[in-house]
């Protein structure tokens, strides 16, 4: 339904300097679903919405909604941004201070190209503030709203013109952590019951993960990897984004002995020898990372009743009682991994532990530097 | 909790506690002296006949009376609220249009606009009206001499000393302030606000309509009230091209009624009674238009830059705009001083004219001692004033802020009151007071002192107060909890953290107290003038190029003070205010 090709746009900052914000994005959106821009800040994912959007003007690319282009460089095609009838959530929500709830929700009504009846804009503005369950405050002064509210308010804004396309920039990360998790349920909600195509910002990557249908990690102004949640977080195909996207163990490696047939690998590492599986062509020698999810780290106290391929002995270095969860620091020759596990686990600190890596866990990817 | 720790406090304690309430009493003393005692007496003056060598003085309504029923005083009220309202309207046009073209497209030359915020400081009322004389004057204005050269006319088409005139002059003068003012409205506007607009599908002329301008309400409203109180006390333009075409307005009835003979005190202080009744309601509007205003202040998020609007080929006529204005805000009236200060006598500029360059005018200025007495006056009370000020402020701001003394905000209110004063009126209040409680200051280098400080205290407390807000109450109590007394935590934690906020505000009151003229105008007495009041003289004289010699030495003067407090700002990080 949304098409981005070949997208670039720069601007030049305070100081003079040309930045390239966005460079060669592209990707692809089909109907219904909630696409994230996941980064860390200054990675290109704010600019790239707003050249969705239309607020800013990009030097090269093609962007196509449903088939119609609103962007094309090389045939000079460019809608502007109020003729695109794109409804968007800002980071800090735009909520109009001198206009009442209703008159926010209502504007867009108002002022768009169809000419709507007063009885028609009061039953659309009324229905979409239900929806948020705003219709309470319809009268109220927009700025006697709370954060959370005023949240709302901007989607009900957006939502209400009934658009193609959603575009969300960080509509969360104003909100304090209860009210964070308490939303998410809620956009989820009304994004899968609308069915309302939608792109969304955020640097955080547990909302990425909990919200999306897909994800691009970009950074620098480029997408690093596009791919569901799971693809993500389970198979990141560089450093950034396994580091970016939950917590993980990278281990040094340099691979000893390749086995084509199986798709196996042993590498010699920082903790010892490791079998791995080969999901890229490596060959002997190479140096690669081998990265491990802290809850892939499985410990204890005893050796392990059955043999395992990937076991060591380590010590333990330092433990974190998180709650649901424990957090520990182990030490195999010089290097501390993390591992999470269950509380029950009690070995103290200082204490001997055995650690076994399933060879499927273990993500190999090539050594950056 | 707070007995037990007094008993636990050390005897050290207890002797520094007397410290800081003697410093707290004679602060107050002194701003309720500075501020309230010249007020209260030119209301009592205004209800009594001035006190003569034969007759004592007698409480009378007779001031009010010839001031309401006077005809002339109908006339000056309404002189005074077309010229302030005439200024104000075309100042806010022409600094609201720049600060549009500035923020909010991408006219190029954007640098050169900055140098507005310097540029009323460098070129003080008096030289630009003086220089706008010499520009627009029908007599000798070059401005015409050249129009009628040029389009062959018989009559000189602009006349500088008409009430268009005056309002030309003051608006092209205070619209680097209006400038300012709007620049700071379109930047605190969260762009997001516009964009959401766009986004929900408004049209731009829309969006401007129904969002931008309804945001921009209250900072509209502030910029014109703030341009029309300082208008209404404008007294070099009235004086100077007002008082030659019989116009009159209140700070110019004023200066003659006191300069007439008998000196009519008693009607001139009925009269600063009006204007400070004017200038006192345009402040409360505009700081009950503040308050409410603040609901619309918003917080910006990650502050995006906002969107420029791309003018195209337009952005060129923007930029020509901007250089026009440019050129009759600096270039022009420096220009027109330098070359008239070149001449043996005024002439407008030719080819003939250049042979005859001269550098008598400087020679006679750098000669004259009366002159080099008046400038070292001038160096000698703003480094005084500006000193005074700060310390004073320091103080205030501190009792202000940082105790919790009941009634402080009296003391606040009290040290910003000669802030309603118009320049011209301050000078009359302190003048009557000490002509009639002969202390021994009135006619003396004091009494100008007295009054800069009185007057400049304001600007002062502004800079400290914003630099104290900004120490943390942990800083001062973690001074206390190492031991400190009162006084040492003021020495050596508080003061060092407000100094930037110091070294600004010093250099700001020494800037615009050196130019400064409607105050002394009244106070000074021979041998103890200042530079503007010397180019006042110098221009009743006629004594135009030497005149001239002088203002162009005094705005290289202002520049380099200027410059020195543009670096000062960076080294003490203080933004420019």
């Amino acid at each position: 339904m949304l098409n981005v090709s070949g997208l670039h746009t720069e601007y030049v900052s305070d100081k003079g300097v040309v930045v390239k914000a966005a460079q060669d994005v592209s990707f692809e959106v089909p109907e219904g679903q909630l696409f994230t821009l996941l980064g860390p800040s200054g990675c290109g994912k704010t600019t790239t919405l707003r050249s969705i959007a239309g607020l800013e003007k990009p030097t090269e690319g093609v962007i196509t909604v449903s088939g119609t282009a609103v962007y094309n460089s090389a045939q000079k095609v460019f809608i502007p941004p109020n003729k695109r009838g794109f409804g968007m959530v800002f980071q800090s929500y735009a909520i109009w201070p001198h206009m009442t709830v209703f008159q926010n929700a209502s504007f867009p009504l108002e002022v768009g190209q169809k000419k709507y009846s007063r009885k028609d804009i009061e039953t659309k503005v009324m229905r979409v503030l239900d929806s948020v369950e705003l219709a309470q405050y319809a009268d109220r002064d927009a700025t006697r709203l709370s954060g959370g509210q005023q949240q709302r308010l901007a989607l009900a804004r957006a939502l209400v013109m009934e658009p193609k396309l959603l575009l969300l920039d960080e509509p969360l990360s104003n909100l304090d952590a209860k009210l964070r998790e308490k939303m998410r349920f809620e956009l989820k909600k009304i994004q899968r019951e609308l069915g309302i195509t939608t792109i969304y910002v955020t640097h955080d990557q547990s909302e990425a993960l909990a919200l999306s249908h897909e994800i691009a990690v970009m950074r620098n102004g480029r997408i690093m990897q596009i791919g569901t949640p799971r693809q993500i977080y389970e198979t990141p195909n560089t450093e950034f984004v396994a580091d970016f996207v939950g917590t993980i163990n990278f281990i040094k490696a340099t691979v000893r002995s390749v086995d084509a047939a199986a798709r196996d690998m042993v590498v010699d590492s920082e903790i010892g020898t490791v079998q791995v599986p080969m999901i890229h062509d490596f060959h002997v020698g190479e140096e690669v990372q081998v990265c491990v999810r802290p809850e892939d780290v499985h410990l204890s106290d005893s050796t392990p009743p059955v043999s395992h391929t990937n076991h060591y002995l380590g010590t333990v270095f330092a433990k974190i009682f998180l709650g649901d969860v424990l957090d520990f620091q182990v030490q195999v020759n010089d290097k501390v991994m993390l591992a999470r596990v269950h509380p029950s686990q009690k070995t103290p600190v200082g204490a001997p532990i055995h650690i076994v890596l399933d060879p499927s866990d273990c993500i190999v990817l090539k050594q950056e530097n | 909790m707070q007995s037990s720790v007094a008993e636990t406090a050390s005897p050290k304690f207890g002797a520094a506690f007397d410290a800081k309430w003697v410093v707290i009493g004679i602060s107050l003393v002194v701003v309720a002296i500075l501020a309230l005692v010249p007020f209260c007496f030119m209301i009592w003056q205004s209800f009594h006949t001035p006190e003569t060598a034969s007759s004592p003085s007698v409480f009378t309504l007779g001031n009010y009376v010839t001031a309401y029923t006077n005809p002339e005083t109908v006339a000056i009220f309404w002189n005074s609220v077309q010229f302030a309202l005439g200024t104000s309207l075309l100042a806010f046009v022409i600094g609201t249009a720049l600060a549009w073209m500035n923020e909010r497209t991408n006219t190029p030359l954007r640098r050169l606009f900055f140098a507005l915020s310097i540029v009323p400081l460098i070129i003080p009322g008096i030289l630009f009206t003086i220089s706008w004389i010499m520009l627009a004057s029908p007599k000798i204005g070059l401005l015409n001499t050249w129009a009628m050269a040029i389009f062959g006319l018989n009559s000189p088409p602009f006349n500088i000393y008409s009430m268009w005139g005056m309002i030309w002059v003051d608006a092209l003068h205070c619209s680097p302030m209006a400038f300012l003012l709007m620049s700071s409205a379109f930047k605190a506007m969260d762009p997001s606000l516009e964009e959401s607009a766009v986004m929900s599908g408004s049209s731009i002329l829309n969006t401007l309509r129904r969002i931008t301008l309804k945001l921009a309400y209250p900072a509209i409203m502030a910029t014109v009230l703030t341009l029309f109180v300082n208008t209404i006390a404008s007294f070099e333009v009235p004086a100077l091209l007002g008082l030659p075409a019989g116009i009159q307005v209140f700070t110019s009835a004023i200066y003659q009624a006191i300069h007439q003979y008998p000196s009519q005190i008693g009607l001139a202080a009925s009269y600063s009674v009006i204007l400070l009744l004017l200038t006192t309601g345009g402040i409360y509007v505009q700081s009950r238009i503040s308050s409410t205003g603040s609901k619309y202040a918003t917080v910006t998020g990650k502050g995006f830059r906002p969107r420029t609007i791309d003018l195209g080929l337009w952005r060129y006529f923007t930029m020509a705009i901007f250089i026009v204005y440019f050129l009759f805000i600096v270039v022009l009236p420096f220009l027109v001083l330098l070359w008239s200060s070149l001449q043996k006598f005024y002439a407008p500029p030719s080819v003939e004219a250049l042979s005859r360059i001269t550098l008598d005018g400087y020679r006679y200025i750098l000669g004259s001692e009366s002159i080099r007495n008046a400038v070292l006056n001038s160096l000698w009370m703003s480094f005084a004033t500006a000193t005074a000020v700060m310390l004073l402020a320091a103080v205030v701001c501190w009792i202000v802020v940082k105790t919790k003394i009941r009634g402080r905000w009296l003391l606040d209110n009290l040290a910003s009151l000669p802030m309603v004063f118009p320049g011209l009126v301050l000078g009359v209040s302190i003048m009557i007071f000490y002509l009639t409680f002969d202390i021994g200051i009135y006619g003396t280098f004091w009494i100008i002192l007295l009054a800069y400080v009185t007057r400049f205290l304001p600007y002062g407390l502004r800079y400290s107060t914003t630099s104290m807000l900004q120490i943390h109450k942990d800083l001062e109590e973690s001074g206390g909890m190492s031991g400190g007394s009162w006084f040492t935590v003021f020495r050596r934690i508080i003061l060092p953290l407000l100094k930037p906020g110091l070294v600004a505000g010093w250099i700001y009151v020494m800037i615009v107290s050196i130019r400064e003229l409607s105050t002394s105008i009244l106070l000074y007495s021979p041998g103890n003038e200042v530079i503007s009041i010397v180019i006042w003289e110098l221009w009743e004289n006629g004594q135009y190029v030497e005149l001239s010699a002088l203002s162009v030495l005094f705005i290289l003067l202002l520049l380099v003070l200027v410059g020195i407090a543009q670096m000062a700002g960076k080294r003490f990080g203080v933004k420019d205010s």
